[in-house]
């Protein structure tokens, strides 16, 4: 079978509330991370290493800066004649905002409807994964199942309801609960699933009949006995960010080379937006140790243990520790950063000093002068 | 159809750049990296996008692939455009015959079908070898102002180094009486970038004139200038003041390169109003470790940096272990410096790999006879072998073993 018989359609501001701090001005899709990326360049990448060439990126609210990042999609190569990047901002109604995945996808409805693509890939943009769909793609196919839902291992992620699941030894489900705690580590999903778009389109028809608004509870718990509904364990390397403590977290695991081997595969690049950034330039004063340096920034003071985006300017004597400073942050001379995340474009004035502590940084606001 | 453009850009893309040797074995010269992810050619399209010139043809010959997939549909710089836009002219088969660019001017002069399409009041003639961030739009307005025929930009040189380029000697008000190529006694510091606005109307007259002339090199610079000068043409001289860099030789590479690190040289590659663009390979931010010491250097996307780095440029995916010193250098995308390596004053090629221990160039100051010291070499692709050692000023393009060192 070809695999681009699958279309794409991206949740940006699904899971917003879990990351406050970070989506006062933008959507979760939108979140910066990794010193050059935003979130949802990873499923966005994801869904066009496997051949998908017709995405839709569903959005609610807050989406100008998301807009301005995907462009016209040329950087993931969906800037095409026909199918590439479509965006899907509220239509219709007018009254009714969005709050489930049901009422956002009977917004798409012409769009679903119109696509000839036999599959759909739904996707959240709150994970940190290179995931090969085409396995995904692939195990849907062969295992015979009506929706396949990737899942992984672990501790439940903080602040989301996720469907927790047991499966029999060929992967079906055959429970499934939605919480939003749990003890110890279980099987739940990823805010991912695969389907046939024809299905979606009957699974949305009658949930919005009967005023139905969760995807999670009102269609995939209540079809779990008469429905083939299977897991599919995500066998690549991913992290869930639910929170600011996790969002610290995952940018801090990138200090460790194997895990940016893990998600920096070369066979399946992760793009993003160009910017034409000069080099990083180092000055005859920098100290710098354990941390990533994204293109354009300028350091002369020191940094350890940090995540640098592109054009943060460190200056001669300030001290950054445990710290992620967003693109075009500036850095005064004398100033003592510890378990700080700076917005883009925040100012830390000469010899200002700021002190968070591992698991609650303190956070700054995009523009904001300290 | 095509519209109009009121100038069209021609870039001479198809030297070797015999002189950079190793460097250029398998890549034209207008493709050789330079400044930690740019490649020179970057600077010329650069500049036509910021001034405006939407129309640029390059001209290719010699090593073309490389330079061909770099440049694309023109993306990166925003010259991917309906019908204006980047576009490479290799040599190409006629129907009375083939022939490669025999020239400079013969090379505009086999394209002219090219340039006529768009219907240009001006050509403008660029080389693919320097590095300079310039508004041609400023020129081309004063080649208007003197109502000129053809329009060279000039820059002041020491005078001790005259003797070095094509020097212009000019009038008052600019306009040029005599050309002097490489003159042994100067008359004055005008230097020829290589850079010239033609009205294109009276180019195309002299390109054909110059084709008939069966004694002529069809060199712009050796037969067509000269002939319109002769013929009083009104030619004018346009004063550069800024950067440029001829970077031709392995030594002007290297230094062009270290001009990035002084603070007091002017040319800034982060100005936002004039932006360098380049074709990146999208990779993570650079990773520094807690091994690591950095100091005065440069480095770009992807690299992980585990050694010592002082005063140098780092490409992109370029890995420096542990222990490892790189000093006074350039590494090219991809290269690998291996535990305890020493590199200095060299240039590493793209993917080259110095083994653990190894020692690329040397310190000016180690070396007996300073007429013996120069830049060191290490072509791309090439592997030294563990605890080799390459001298001064050596170029290497094949693999170190190590029972040969």
């Amino acid at each position: 079978m070809r695999y681009n018989t699958a279309l794409g359609l991206l949740f940006s501001n699904m899971h917003d509330d879990t990351l406050p701090e970070l989506t006062a001005v933008r959507a979760m899709g939108s979140v910066p991370f990794g010193g050059r990326y935003r979130l949802i360049d990873f499923a966005l990448s994801n869904l066009v290493n496997a051949g998908v060439s017709k995405v839709g990126v569903v959005t609610k609210s807050n989406y100008q800066s998301l807009m301005d990042h995907l462009g016209s999609g040329k950087a993931w190569d969906l800037s095409r004649k026909s199918e590439g990047l479509y965006f899907l901002p509220p239509f219709g109604g007018g009254e009714e905002q969005y709050d489930g995945r049901i009422t956002s996808l009977s917004g798409v409805l012409p769009f679903l409807r119109n696509s000839k693509e036999e599959y759909v890939i739904l996707s959240d943009c709150h994970f940190v994964g290179n995931i090969d769909y085409r396995k995904l793609i692939k195990a849907h196919v062969e295992s015979g199942a009506e929706v396949t839902m990737a899942c992984l291992n672990g501790e439940l992620p903080e602040n989301i309801f996720s469907p927790i699941v047991a499966t029999d030894e060929t992967g079906r489900i055959t429970d499934m609960i939605i919480t939003d705690h749990s003890s110890g580590p279980v099987t739940y999903g990823l805010g991912l699933y695969i389907l046939s778009r024809q299905l979606l389109l009957q699974f949305v028809d009658i949930a919005v009949s009967r005023n139905q608004r969760s995807f999670e509870w009102d269609v995939l718990q209540r079809h779990v006995a008469d429905r083939r509904l299977y897991a599919y364990m995500v066998p690549e390397y991913t992290m869930v960010i639910s929170s600011l403590a996790s969002y610290f977290k995952a940018n801090y695991a990138l200090l460790d080379a194997s895990v940016r081997e893990k998600l920096f595969v070369s066979k399946r690049p992760i793009y993003t937006k160009v910017r034409d950034c000069a080099p990083a330039l180092y000055g005859l004063h920098a100290d710098v140790s354990g941390s990533l340096i994204a293109d354009g920034c300028k350091i002369d003071g020191s940094v350890d243990n940090s995540v640098l985006f592109r054009n943060v300017h460190v200056t001669r004597g300030a001290k950054v520790r445990n710290c992620i400073l967003m693109q075009g942050s500036m850095i005064g001379a004398n100033s003592d950063l510890d378990y700080v995340i700076t917005d883009k474009y925040v100012c830390v004035r000469e010899g200002r000093a700021l002190k968070g502590c591992d698991g609650y940084p303190v956070t700054i606001r995009k523009n904001t002068m300290v | 159809m095509f519209r109009k453009q009121e100038c069209v850009a021609m870039l001479l893309a198809g030297g070797q750049g015999s002189r950079l040797y190793a460097l250029t074995k398998n890549i034209a010269k207008p493709a050789v990296p330079y400044g930690g992810k740019y490649r020179i050619i970057d600077f010329p399209l650069s500049n036509c996008v910021n001034s405006g010139i939407e129309t640029v043809g390059v001209l290719t010959q010699y090593q073309p692939l490389e330079l061909s997939d770099y440049i694309g549909s023109g993306q990166p710089w925003d010259l991917d455009r309906m019908d204006a836009g980047v576009h490479l002219l290799p040599p190409y088969q006629r129907n009375k015959g083939a022939d490669w660019y025999k020239g400079t001017a013969n090379a505009i002069y086999q394209n002219m079908v090219f340039i006529e399409r768009y219907d240009p009041e001006y050509v403008l003639v660029l080389s693919g070898d320097h590095i300079y961030k310039m508004d041609y739009a400023k020129m081309i307005a004063e080649h208007k102002r003197n109502e000129a025929d053809c329009t060279i930009a000039v820059i002041e040189v020491e005078m001790s180094e005259a003797s070095r380029f094509g020097i212009l000697n000019t009038n008052e008000d600019g306009s040029i009486y005599e050309f002097d190529e490489k003159p042994a006694v100067p008359k004055s510091n005008l230097a020829s970038m290589g850079i010239y606005v033609f009205n294109w109307q009276k180019l195309k007259k002299y390109l054909e004139a110059d084709e008939n002339d069966p004694k002529s090199q069809n060199d712009f610079g050796k037969n067509v200038l000269p002939a319109m000068l002769n013929a009083g043409e009104r030619m004018y001289a346009y004063r550069f003041e800024g950067y440029w860099k001829d970077v031709g030789t392995i030594d002007s590479l290297w230094e062009a390169n270290m001009d990035l690190l002084n603070p007091k040289v002017p040319l800034d590659l982060s100005d936002d109003t004039w932006r360098i663009y380049s074709r990146t390979p999208g990779l993570p931010p650079h990773y520094i470790s807690d091994t690591a010491r950095v100091q005065n250097s440069m480095i770009s996307e992807g690299g992980n940096i585990h050694g010592t780095l002082e005063s140098s440029l780092i490409f992109a995916g370029v890995t420096v272990e542990e222990g490892a010193v790189v000093r006074d250098s350039i590494i090219m995308p991809g290269a690998v410096v291996k535990k305890g390596a020493v590199v200095q004053y060299a240039i590493v090629a793209e993917n080259a790999v110095i083994g653990e221990g190894a020692v690329i160039g040397e310190l000016p100051e180690e070396v007996s006879e300073l007429d013996n010291w120069g830049v060191s070499v290490v072509a791309a692709g090439v592997s030294v072998d563990a605890g080799c050692r390459v001298p001064a000023k050596a170029m290497i393009d094949s693999d170190v073993k190590k029972e040969e060192a």
